[in-house]
């Protein structure tokens, strides 16, 4: 009954949906404000209806109807409530669902705004974001339906229909197969909602980059209506891609934080192009130029984050994410393939109305840097692109499939990285329309000599190799450059002002959130690229199998295996777990806990390291469980990662920094009568 | 006549040559017995020598597990094969190889250089390449500024003070 009514609010959705697009296209068409005006109600209707939905879901999830076969594929009865609610995007079918909830969240938000003076826009953006609505509708309503029902036939056969069949009774097991135990992680709970959101809120730029092609409205006004979401858009598909690498280290017991795997890249590739889009449209609004090329990013941007969906959710590329294989890996790409047709259409037809206002006048000018720039971020874009689909060509022409891993991607994204690194720091040092070596040397010279003790001091402690040399030298100058940048203008306006220093610091941020948040999230990256440098290039690992009172090495740690203890929990686990006493150079450090947890009724087990983090260092020490585990001997693995806690750190700074550079401007008219008021107080007194 | 030292050594070696086979033979199976004994108490590769071959291969049937951290009991079997191989003598690229040859390449962790997968090295060079080309198009066409009309830290052209305004004024109504 409940699904029933589930299925039909769904349904309702889908028939409202597709009115909106066609009442936005006939408003537009024919120049009636009035059926604009309904599809533009018809977005703000959609939200509560998809709610409702979600709503529905989740009370299946929460009480345990395991007759709808999605309820029993990702709930049990042993799984505490808030895992049961967090389920809705543990599976295939809620994951669409998912998807059209917060895609319609965004579209409500943008129809809510002001449009009185971009009212020739409103219609399009209606239409292309109400289109991807309708798609991800259209698949939850005909081939991944969250509300189809276990039934068995009179033959005996058990099927999952939507409605019962001529004679079918309905089969309600006992109990569900319960959540995937990598699900359970509370990285896990927050990484696919951050992900989603920053996929789904990609579609708000591309709305009004389509409405631009469609409308003609080919200068950078679409730009400035999103800059805002796109900054949105960025945070949480960042945020995203850094819990879900958290995840990974936590969880998955490799040591690591990023496999290169398919699914991974299908998630990296969309904030690639986005990161791309980010630094171009700036180039758009002060200087008029790159106005194809930011269509183009924004529509690829668009086309990558549907195609990374699919990559997810049809199973075509086996991955630790893949959940299973289903029929909609077709309709993702026919879907994929129409709008990426027609958006190049569009473009084509709106090619010369998109020339460009100027002229690049300056090699070392910043708009030629931010050129370099994207160039850069294409060329890892196609490096990842080509790595996750040369194995289905190799199938494809050959009947093997090649296996495409990390070292490939290490050895062709590496560089790249490292002259993205170099451009952060010497880019924002550039002048818009015009920089000489001279300009640019005496931003540099004081950070270049900085850099260089760094590099000697990282010498001296040991560390000759070139590349790690080169890489930590490339994190220094970036970080030292843009300390300097943001110091100096702290001290002019503390000078000017007479302003505590941190008090200057904040508002210069605030005075200029876009480029001070810009700031912090490049010292996020630089940090970030520590962290990286540090478990890429100098990890080590041991494993070995030892009783109780044996000890393993690594670098200069030693574990030694103490206590062993196996019990049951009350959420259906058997866990093994070992205590292994650490000591660092000697000294006593502590006990780490690493574990091995069966989860009985799905029977998959889970191995959750322990660790032990510095920021100098982190001991990963993991069991072993496809070895016997008990206190006569266990195989444990032993991870030594040096400086990976500022890959952490710097996810923080980064998230920071864009969150400043996102937030609104104080609005100019108010701040007039602000400062106006304070010089009034202060004359008075 | 009397014996000379040799004759009178190979005649007591016969009378007793029984005695003497049976020494022998006990020489002979304690070398035996100490290379065998020497052979069986050679070390087997550690953990860390097998997984340092089975970190460069892939699982052929969970895709992209590396075959270090794989769970399955495959995965384990291949990599006690991958012990015994090292004990044998075998080199990490003998080890690679035979593998590659049992379950083709999707066990190695880059395609190797041949045939079709010439492709996978060969494409993102030339692609960066075009994107250097079109790059220095772009940069080619640029315009160098006349010295005079420069500023020293390139400020934008002035802007038409009445767009200016009406800029001002649409930003206002934002």
């Amino acid at each position: 009954m409940v699904a029933n009514f589930g299925f039909g609010v769904m349904l309702l959705t889908f028939l409202v949906t597709l009115y909106g697009i066609g009442a936005a296209i006939y408003g537009a068409v024919r120049n009636r404000a009035a059926w604009v005006e309904s599809a533009r109600a018809t977005t703000l209707l959609i939200f509560p209806l998809i709610t409702l939905v979600v709503l529905i879901m989740e009370y299946l999830l929460v009480t345990g109807d395991y007759q709808v076969e999605f309820v029993y594929n990702v709930t049990s009865s042993s799984m505490p409530v808030y895992l049961k609610l967090t389920a809705l995007w543990g599976g295939q079918a809620g994951s669409l669902v998912f998807w059209s909830w917060l895609l319609s969240a965004f579209i409500s938000s943008v129809a809510l705004r002001k449009w009185d003076r971009d009212r020739e826009f409103l219609p399009w953006v209606i239409v292309a974001a109400l289109v991807t609505v309708a798609f991800f509708l259209g698949m939850s309503l005909f081939f991944e339906n969250p509300f189809s029902r276990f039934w068995q036939l009179p033959s005996g056969k058990e099927v999952s229909l939507m409605f019962a069949p001529l004679g079918a009774l309905p089969i309600s097991p006992a109990d569900g197969r319960g959540l995937n135990p990598l699900l359970r992680h509370p990285g896990m709970i927050i990484h696919p909602p951050m992900l989603y959101l920053g996929f789904v809120s990609f579609v708000i730029p591309f709305a009004f980059a389509f409405a631009a092609l469609v409308t003609g409205r080919t200068d950078d006004r679409w730009i400035r209506l999103t800059r805002r979401w796109t900054l949105i858009a960025w945070l949480f598909l960042s945020l995203g891609l850094v819990l879900g690498s958290r995840w990974a280290y936590d969880v998955l017991g490799w040591g690591g934080y990023w496999g290169w795997d398919p699914v991974e890249i299908a998630a990296f590739m969309p904030w690639l192009s986005g990161t791309a889009f980010l630094h171009s449209v700036m180039i758009q609004e002060k200087r008029g130029l790159f106005k194809r090329w930011n269509m183009i990013l924004v529509i690829l941007t668009y086309c990558l984050v549907i195609f990374g969906t699919f990559l997810t959710r049809s199973g075509v590329l086996s991955s630790v994410h893949a959940f299973a294989q289903s029929a909609i890996g077709p309709l993702f790409f026919a879907f994929i393939g129409v709008t990426f047709l027609v958006s190049l259409g569009l473009l084509l037809h709106r090619w010369n109305a998109l020339g460009s206002n100027g002229d690049i006048t300056s090699l070392l000018s910043r708009e030629s840097l931010f050129l370099f720039n994207n160039l850069l971020f294409m060329g890892i874009l196609v490096i990842c692109f080509w790595g996750v689909v040369y194995p289905l060509i190799s199938e494809l022409f050959t009947g093997q499939k090649a296996t495409v891993g990390p070292p490939w991607y290490e050895m062709w994204t590496g560089p790249m990285f490292g002259l993205l690194l170099l451009l952060m720091g010497i880019a924002p040092l550039s002048a818009w329309g015009h920089s000489t070596l001279k300009t640019l040397g005496r931003g540099i010279w004081k950070p270049f000599l900085v850099s260089l003790l760094v590099l000697v001091f990282v010498y001296l402690s040991g560390i000759t190799t070139i590349v790690a040399l080169l890489a930590f030298w490339l994190c220094a100058f970036t970080f030292t450059i843009t300390i300097f940048e943001y110091g100096r203008a702290v001290w002019a306006r503390h000078r000017a002002t007479q302003e505590n220093l941190f008090v200057s610091l904040w508002h210069l941020a605030g005075r200029n959130r876009r480029r001070y948040g810009g700031f912090i999230i490049h010292l996020g990256v630089v940090l970030m690229a520590l962290g990286v440098i540090g478990i890429e290039m100098f990890q080590t690992e041991t494993q070995g199998t030892i009783a109780q009172g044996q000890s393993l090495s690594v670098s200069n740690y030693t574990v030694t295996y103490t206590d062993f203890a196996e019990f049951e929990t009350a959420d259906g686990r058997d866990v093994a777990r070992a205590v292994v006493a650490v000591t660092k150079n000697g000294q006593p450090m502590g006990n780490l806990y690493p574990r091995r947890d069966f989860y009985i009724e799905s029977q998959q087990p889970m191995t959750i390291p322990g660790l032990s983090s510095t920021a100098e260092d982190d001991l990963y020490v993991v069991l072993v469980d496809w070895n016997p585990i008990s206190s006569q001997g266990a195989t444990f693995k032993v991870y030594h990662n040096p400086l990976v806690f500022w890959l952490w750190i710097g996810g923080i700074v980064f998230i920071l920094g864009t969150m400043v550079a996102s937030w609104p401007d104080r609005d100019p008219e108010i701040e007039k009568v602000r400062v106006g008021a304070r010089a009034a107080l202060r004359a008075q007194n | 006549m009397q014996d000379e030292p040799f004759e009178m050594v190979v005649g007591t070696l016969m009378k007793s040559r029984h005695y003497v086979l049976a020494v022998l033979l006990a020489f002979v199976l304690l070398a035996v017995g100490a290379v065998m004994g020497q052979a069986q108490t050679k070390p087997l590769p550690s953990d860390d020598e097998v997984n340092a071959v089975a970190k460069e291969l892939y699982c052929p049937v969970c895709e992209n597990i590396p075959l270090d951290v794989c769970p399955t009991q495959a995965c384990a079997q291949w990599r006690e094969l991958i012990r015994e191989k090292l004990a044998a003598g075998w080199n990490k690229d003998q080890i690679k190889n035979y593998f590659k040859d049992q379950y083709g390449i999707r066990v190695l962790g880059q395609p190797p250089l041949e045939g079709l997968n010439w492709l996978v090295y060969l494409l993102p060079p030339v692609f960066f390449l075009g994107g250097v080309f079109l790059v220095y198009r772009a940069l080619s066409y640029r315009k160098p500024v006349a010295k005079a009309g420069a500023a020293a830290n390139g400020a934008p052209a002035a802007v038409d003070p009445y767009l200016k305004r009406v800029e001002e004024e649409l930003n206002k109504r934002k």
